[in-house]
């Protein structure tokens, strides 16, 4: 429609949406160091799917080649945001964020695309939001078929935006938070937490709620989990919806400060790096908001991180696992708030645990979050890399600390007819502390 | 374009390997030299020799230029499309076709990426030792066609030292083989020789032979800091004098090693001149040997300072340093020139003075480092290039310095390619029997002239 206009006037509104990062794109070297660790590029093979590519269409832009199109807007969508890029150029190009604008000045040129609308106008309404999981959770079972292996469903029929073979985790019949009190009391507490669900924990993996709560009465820590959080806004903000990003940032800013907590602690890495890096960042032209995330971000900790950091969890009660066992590392845990030696710090001191490292375990899953729904089938390609990996390990579980990447590498060990199970760091810390009371 | 070209394209590769929106001719409009862009009419990426011929073919009848590109790493603008026409991405040839241990040869085809050569040749303890910064994505093809050299040119040589063969497409689309396993082979021309290095100017690599070496089983790094520049010029002859020839051999000018240390903090002095970082590789008993010798030496020329890693982590914090350079430089301004005139050896501390005179005078921020063994310089140029007056000090300054690395029996390029950034002074260092000499080569196998027009040679 008004790219049929073509008009100057288009190109000068979609420049002005970019013009303050013309510095930063300047900065690009274009040497193509990306290309070397881009999951993206490994697939696709085309400049436009790597970082080097992306922040010159970007440039493309502000020097009037061609207005923010459909074509640009698929460009900057074919990310996982995973960060390798950034974490790996010389040149210490933010390249990630910079991809994140882009799609920032797409939403504001162009609009979101239909499904996302849809998706994040549910978001925005917690109780909406929160109705509409419950529902999934107690319908669930009429339209995803459970399959032999524990948390994994696939789809009865077609699924709008859902890829028929697809394995998923099945959504609960009573989400994590409505299974406890919002304070779980222990006797003489050493500490008192407030515990970040998060969505795909409080939804669906509710088994990775359950245990950090188990874990935690086991180091005699209270946790509280605040009734009123909510989504932590990511997948919203990574989409390039940023003012309903903040929102989101702004909503749970206020939720948790409401508690007398000593800490702050999440179960998942894109969670964690929301309270402890992207809310002070989003707010930084809002000096008193800004002040008010980073005091949160300062007590807020991923729970492997908390466990051997500040806790320093009980080790001498823990009752022994046989199983060898691998790691993977969610990319907003290595390259987002740098996690990576406390997990396995925790597997390394369970009895009779093997772990073995796979062959680049920071590799990107393939899942991106939201990405996967829109891309199923680039994400299964970087997914099976990451299986062939992990199938070279031989090992009989996969560790990990995100929900997402324990989704999608479950549906690609089923895709791939391989037996392992994919768990969260802290399930295998519960089992192992079960152990020791027996 | 006209339509029917496109057409006759896509029947060629297939709808989903040619490219033609606006944002896709876009993303070939450049590669990793700055100040060159011009959008291409088409992008296609064929999948073997047959399609590459058909292409060729097709776009000699037409008199449409085609431009040949790898992963676009080059640093001299050699897979710019200049002049419009088509550009073709060879990444999708991408196998390793053999690895001959009896015979220490690797036969590729050209898309497959430097360090997964080496990566397969690690298995059998074998090396392909041309080792550019951009092992990591810059594929064979393009490091043969720019006939790129790496940190180990002293003891291993550069990439033409391990072409032993190659299939080629000409212009007019027919395949030619030259070369092949034989380690002598003086049948014809040396027409292996010829394609090597020539920037995509003559024909198309679709295969190559490569040489391999078995790969030393040990090494020892050590780094010296020197307090005056000829010290560290003296050492470098000390060392070869004394018959050994380091694998690595690199130096650091005092510009560098300001904003290297700024920006790594490994601790080195901010008033040193150079800095020296020397590696020995081979048999374990010759290495110890000869990292004794090289510390002799350095001493005899009074290193300021003289640091061997003893271990893993000591190798990393030494060569962090050297690693740090570009990066550190990169990160000063928006624009970085990282030029590779090359001097003899014993020019090496003549030509870092006259690169630092010529800095001063221009006000230009420039600073050196490189392949001290084998005369292998990178004078980095950092600006903005959006900055004219600034650019045309730039361009003043670089007319300087690589007349003066020519006037030191030097030449333009050790490494990275003549493409177009340095194309002017091709006759200042060759005159014109030599560019003639040349043009006569372009214009007999590529008469039609569309065959990365207007690089290395120039306007035929």
């Amino acid at each position: 429609m008004s790219n049929e206009i073509t008009a100057k006037d288009v190109n000068e509104q979609d420049k002005a949406l970019l013009k303050d990062i013309d510095n930063a794109l300047e900065n690009c070297s274009k040497c193509g160091g990306c290309m070397a660790v881009c999951p993206m590029y490994k697939e696709l093979g085309v400049e436009g799917a790597v970082a080097r590519g992306k922040l010159s269409l970007m440039q493309g832009v502000l020097n009037g080649t061609f207005p923010i199109s459909a074509n640009f807007d698929k460009a900057m969508g074919l990310c996982v945001s995973c960060k390798a890029c950034s974490a790996n150029c010389p040149c210490d190009v933010p390249a990630d964020e910079l991809i994140i604008r882009g799609r920032q000045a797409v939403v504001k040129a162009r609009g979101l695309s239909p499904i996302k609308k849809n998706v994040f106008k549910l978001l925005q309404n917690r109780h909406m939001f929160d109705f509409a999981l419950r529902m999934a959770g107690l319908f669930g079972p009429l339209s995803f078929k459970k399959l032999p292996r524990p948390m994994a469903a696939v789809a009865r029929f077609p699924m709008p935006g859902m890829d028929a073979k697809r394995v998923t985790a099945p959504f609960s019949a009573t989400p994590l938070r409505s299974q406890y009190p919002e304070t779980i009391k222990v006797d003489k507490p050493k500490m008192r937490v407030a515990f970040f669900t998060g969505c795909t924990i409080n939804y669906a993996y509710t088994d990775v709620g359950q245990s950090v709560i188990n874990v935690l009465k086991a180091n005699n820590v209270e946790v509280v989990m605040p009734s009123m959080q909510h989504c932590c806004g990511t997948p919203v903000f990574t989409s390039g919806d940023v003012d309903t990003g903040k929102t989101f940032a702004k909503h749970n800013i206020e939720t948790f400060e409401r508690y007398d907590v000593d800490y702050i602690i999440a179960a998942c890495g894109s969670c964690t790096e929301a309270f402890k890096i992207e809310y002070p960042h989003m707010f930084k032209d809002d000096p008193a908001m800004k002040a008010r995330a980073e005091k949160l971000s300062k007590k807020t900790y991923e729970i492997s991180e908390f466990l051997v950091d500040v806790l320093k969890f009980r080790t001498d009660n823990l009752g022994p696992i046989n199983a060898t066992v691998t790691m993977h590392d969610p990319c907003h845990m290595v390259r987002g708030i740098k996690v990576t030696r406390q997990p396995r710090e925790v597997l390394k001191a369970i009895p009779g645990l093997k772990f073995v490292e796979m062959q680049a375990p920071d590799r990107c899953c393939g899942s991106g979050g939201s990405f996967s729904l829109a891309h199923y089938d680039i994400s299964r390609k970087i997914n099976d890399r990451k299986v062939a990996d992990i199938a070279g390990t031989k090992a009989d579980l996969v560790a990990t600390s995100c929900g997402t990447c324990r989704m999608h590498i479950t549906d690609g060990l089923v895709q791939n007819n391989l037996n392992a199970e994919v768990m969260h760091v802290i399930q295998l810390l519960d089992k192992s502390y079960q152990a020791g009371k027996k | 374009m006209q339509s029917q070209i496109i057409d006759a394209l896509t029947k060629i590769v297939g709808q989903e390997y040619i490219l033609t929106s606006p944002e896709d001719l876009y993303s070939y409009s450049y590669d990793a030299t700055p100040g060159f862009q011009n959008l291409p009419e088409a992008v296609v990426r064929p999948a073997n020799t047959e399609e590459v011929s058909k292409i060729l073919a097709l776009a000699n009848t037409n008199k449409i230029p085609v431009y040949t590109r790898g992963s676009g790493t080059n640093l001299s603008a050699g897979t710019c499309p200049m002049q419009g026409g088509i550009v073709m991405v060879m990444t999708r040839l991408d196998k390793i076709i053999e690895l001959d241990s009896a015979n220490l040869v690797a036969v590729c085809e050209p898309g497959v990426i430097v360090g997964d050569l080496n990566t397969a040749a690690a298995k059998f303890g074998l090396i392909c030792p041309p080792d550019p910064g951009t092992v990591k994505t810059a594929t064979l093809g393009g490091t043969v066609s720019e006939n790129a050299g790496g940190l180990r040119g002293l003891k291993y040589g550069v990439t033409k030292h391990y072409v032993m063969g190659m299939e080629v497409v000409l212009a007019s689309g027919e395949v030619m083989n030259c070369g092949g396993k034989n380690v002598k082979d003086v049948s014809g021309y040396d027409m292996t020789k010829l394609f090597t290095g020539s920037e995509g100017t003559l024909g198309v690599i679709t295969k190559l032979i490569l040489k391999l070496v078995p790969a030393p089983e040990a090494k020892k790094s050590m780094m010296a800091v020197f307090k005056n520049l000829d010290d560290a010029g003296n050492s470098v002859s000390g060392i070869i004098a004394a018959n050994i020839i380091p694998a690595t051999l690199e130096i650091m000018d005092n510009a560098t090693i300001k904003v290297a240390e700024e920006y790594s903090k490994v601790g080195l002095p901010l008033d040193a001149e150079a800095v020296l970082l020397i590696e020995v590789d081979g048999n374990p008993i010759v290495v110890e040997q000869e990292a004794e010798k090289v510390l002799n030496v350095l001493k005899a020329n009074n290193a300021f300072s003289v640091q061997i890693a003893k271990t893993a982590a000591e190798v990393d914090k030494l060569w962090a340093c050297r690693r740090a350079a570009l990066p550190a430089l990169n990160k000063l301004r928006t624009t970085t020139y990282c030029e590779d005139a090359t001097v003899p050896r014993s020019m090496v501390p003549k030509f870092l003075r006259a690169v630092q005179d010529i800095a001063k005078r221009n006000n230009v921020q420039i600073g050196t480092f490189g392949h001290a063994g084998d005369g292998n310089m990178h004078p980095t140029i950092v600006c903005d290039i959006r900055d004219k007056v600034e650019m045309a000090r730039v361009e003043t300054a670089m007319d300087e310095m690589f007349k003066a690395a020519v006037d030191l029996g030097g030449t333009l390029s050790g490494e990275h390619g003549i493409g177009l950034g340095k194309l002017q002074w091709m006759e200042y260092q060759h005159g014109p029997v030599t560019i003639n000499a040349m043009k006569a080569i372009k214009r007999a196998l590529d008469p039609n002239l569309i065959l990365n027009p207007g690089k290395l040679v120039g306007e035929c």
